[in-house]
């Protein structure tokens, strides 16, 4: 075991599976020799050669387009977007075809492909470094879209990612590559060191996807989160001293219903936090899976804590963002509803 | 101020519409063997005239002329006719029978199956071929099942893509023909992708890819240039020029500023032009790529020039926006009668034999189109329907597991 940030662990997966399977290769704007812009992937050109590891012209849509083609041959490329606001050019390969490669095909072709995207906001990065796009992806059949939030789920993710033979959306949170951050904006950021999830194997591993993780347990209200909402969520319930049961969904497709459920059932009170916007959000979902499967054991209306239905403001990032406090409300709400 | 007149905006049109005279007077062809051939490795800079010619073999008495002649033997070019003649009466069969109501929707091929045929042929085994929805001459070209297109049509039963697809919607892996969909340029990246694969591999398979004259403004044809070009990619992208993008003509396009083959300019990749009706140009130009792609010399783009003689499809009535006998007016003339005149001046062919190949072809579809009626017509006898739910993923989610019992085709 090592200590690592989510960044280094996620280099460290990446490292372990050129090592390991011949197949792998990883391309994207400055992924090569300058090893990205968040240093996914300093030194990986270096150390593998430049076909394992290189620079993209900018183009997204080419990016993956050409992605699905060598998964089609039988390579397992792995991709990155710069950001996941610039994914969206993208969109149309992800969706019409990576996603439905394999269906409409009959099972004769399938494109085992990982696009990573850094995501999510608090760093002042304004509507075009800030989006959390997932449920763009969630809602396409065919497609997987994991969210990692702690150094060694990132690394046994991304790596179940890449030896997943289905396309996979894999959104990193880039406000908690070096640390985990609670949504305090006003204390000093600190580092993964030593906090949980941060002893990372240096090998290969696997997380498998599919699995939540219940991140404190709790009978009090079950809170559904997913990124650097895990940590706001675990702050608020710190902040409140409320017994709840909050689960790390780390898979948004395939979800972990059996989990969600049985948490439900145990509490009869849920809150749903997400930092993307509300309005058809993944939120939306999880809120209608609750609701038909826990109905009758639902004690108060589900909660939903989120970005507002606006782009992402540039100066009022806190505004936005949701904080602990906006989630101790929501668990308040949920406990008196 | 200038004496300027004011700006006026450009809306191109084409040069006849119904009820005018059919007008090709605006296309320029060279005579047959008129066009260079550079050696398939010269540097692309010293080919820059190729886009604005035209690869032509055939001459106007059958005679095969020029530098591109590939100097096929006559067993090949057989194979390469008795393909063409296939697929016109597979064509004409099935689009008889949405006309019966037994299947949904179809679109002929007709006068562009040398597109396909010829590269079928010259392409080697394991090449991977990123196709059109007019090419079903390719898959017959290599004796693919009639069985296996009839019953896809009918989306019954025994239709390999399980009744999920459209008709003409074919994947075919083992015959090297990529799985087709209705969205338009956005197979030709992953024909890129997957030349780059077998370079990474070390392989030594190539890929081919095709888009219509319409799909050159989609931003995927230009992604996949850049990324031919920046990687060396080995792939040979394709654009059949048909002349109509459903009711678009290729100026639409751009095809009237500059020839589709000129594009390849910008890139930096060498452009060929060639009669898309001459089977041996368009067999000589596939060859000419493949090669320059196997030594390491990149991709290529070819426009094949030719004409859409059906409409779209069976939901298209072009006779709304061209001339009603365009086609005949089409100056490259018919794939297929050139190609028999070829094998007869050769001595290699008659209209004798041409008309009895024809005959059997015509009862091979007929028995084929017997058999798939016999195991169904489109909703008569589909795949089982608990198969909609898989290929979803590799193994089926929970989802897909709960809504097939919803959906009560759990058994």
């Amino acid at each position: 075991m090592t200590q690592m940030s989510m960044i280094q662990a996620i280099h460290s997966a990446l490292d372990a599976l050129l090592a390991r399977d011949p197949n792998v290769l990883i391309f994207g704007e400055d992924v090569g020799y300058f090893g990205g812009v968040f240093r996914a992937t300093d030194g990986l050109q270096a150390k593998y050669g430049p076909t394992r590891c290189f620079d993209t012209p900018l183009s997204e849509g080419g990016i993956v387009a050409t992605a699905i083609g060598m998964g089609a041959y039988g390579l397992r490329p792995v991709v990155e977007i710069q950001f996941a606001d610039y994914i969206l050019p993208a969109y149309d390969q992800l969706v019409s075809e990576a996603a439905r490669l394999r269906y409409r095909s009959g099972g004769e072709f399938w494109a085992p492909i990982t696009v990573r995207a850094p995501y999510g906001g608090g760093i002042y990065g304004g509507q075009t470094h800030s989006a959390s796009p997932e449920a763009l992806f969630t809602h396409v059949a065919g497609l997987k879209t994991i969210i990692p939030a702690t150094p060694y789920d990132a690394k046994g993710l991304l790596i179940a990612a890449i030896e997943d033979d289905d396309p996979v959306i894999f959104l990193e949170p880039k406000r908690i590559y070096n640390g985990p951050f609670d949504g305090r904006h006003d204390v000093p950021a600190k580092p993964w060191t030593d906090e949980p999830g941060s002893d990372v194997p240096e090998g290969y591993y696997r997380v498998a996807l599919g699995s939540a993780a219940i991140r404190r347990a709790g009978g009090a209200v079950t809170v559904l989160a997913y990124g650097t909402m895990v940590h706001v969520a675990l702050r608020a319930v710190e902040e409140t001293g409320i017994d709840a049961e909050v689960i790390d969904l780390r898979s948004l497709v395939p979800l972990d219903i059996e989990t969600i459920t049985a948490s439900v059932t145990k509490t009869g009170r849920c809150v749903i936090v997400h930092e993307a916007t509300r309005y058809g959000g993944f939120g939306a979902e999880l809120s209608a899976l609750v609701q038909e499967r826990c109905f009758y054991r639902l004690e108060a209306p589900i909660v939903r804590v989120t970005g507002w239905d606006t782009p992402y403001p540039h100066a009022f990032e806190w505004d936005y963002f949701p904080s602990p406090a906006r989630v101790a409300k929501g668990l308040r709400q949920a406990l008196e509803g | 101020m200038r004496n300027l007149p004011p700006l006026h905006l450009h809306i191109p049109a084409p040069h006849a519409r119904p009820g005018e005279a059919p007008d090709f007077s605006y296309l320029t062809f060279p005579a047959a063997g008129a066009t260079r051939r550079p050696d398939e490795v010269s540097p692309e800079a010293e080919m820059r005239d190729l886009p604005y010619g035209l690869i032509r073999v055939l001459g106007a008495e059958g005679q095969a002329v020029g530098p591109w002649d590939p100097h096929l033997p006559p067993d090949l070019l057989r194979h390469g006719l008795r393909a063409m003649l296939l697929t016109r009466a597979f064509d004409e069969r099935m689009f008889a029978a949405h006309h019966q109501g037994k299947t949904s929707f179809y679109m002929k091929s007709t006068g562009e199956e040398a597109t396909a045929a010829a590269p079928s042929l010259a392409l080697q085994p394991g090449d991977m071929c990123f196709p059109t929805y007019r090419m079903v001459s390719f898959l017959l070209a290599r004796d693919y099942p009639l069985a296996n297109l009839v019953n896809q049509t009918f989306a019954n039963a025994g239709d390999p893509m399980r009744g999920r697809q459209l008709p003409l919607l074919y994947s075919a892996r083992d015959y090297g023909f990529y799985s087709l969909a209705g969205n338009v340029g956005s197979r030709f990246g992953h024909a890129v992708g997957w030349a780059m694969a077998s370079a990474f591999k070390g392989d030594d398979k190539i890929a081919m890819a095709f888009v219509g004259d319409g799909t050159t403004a989609e931003g995927n044809f230009h992604e996949a240039m850049v990324f031919a070009a920046v990687y060396h990619a080995p792939v040979i992208l394709c654009v059949t020029n048909n002349q109509w993008a459903i009711s678009s003509y290729q100026g639409m396009a751009g095809g009237e500023e500059t020839t589709f083959a000129a594009r390849g300019i910008g890139y930096g990749l060498p452009g060929l032009r060639v009669d898309g009706n001459d089977f041996l140009a368009v067999y000589a130009a596939t060859q000419w790529a493949a090669g320059r792609a196997r030594a390491n010399h990149g991709a290529t783009l070819i426009e094949f020039v030719t004409y859409r003689v059906a409409g779209h499809s069976t939901n298209d009535d072009p006779s709304r926006y061209r001339p009603a006998n365009e086609a005949r007016a089409w100056p490259l003339g018919d794939p297929v009668e050139r190609l028999k005149t070829h094998l007869i001046r050769l001595g290699e062919w008659s209209e004798a034999r041409h008309e009895e190949l024809a005959k059997t072809l015509h009862e091979e579809v007929r028995a084929a189109a017997k058999a798939g009626e016999a195991l169904g017509t489109l909703g008569q006898n589909p795949p089982p329907r608990r198969e909609m739910f898989e290929h979803v993923f590799k193994e089926p989610d929970w989802r897909n597991l709960e809504q097939r019992r919803e959906c009560g085709v759990d058994q």
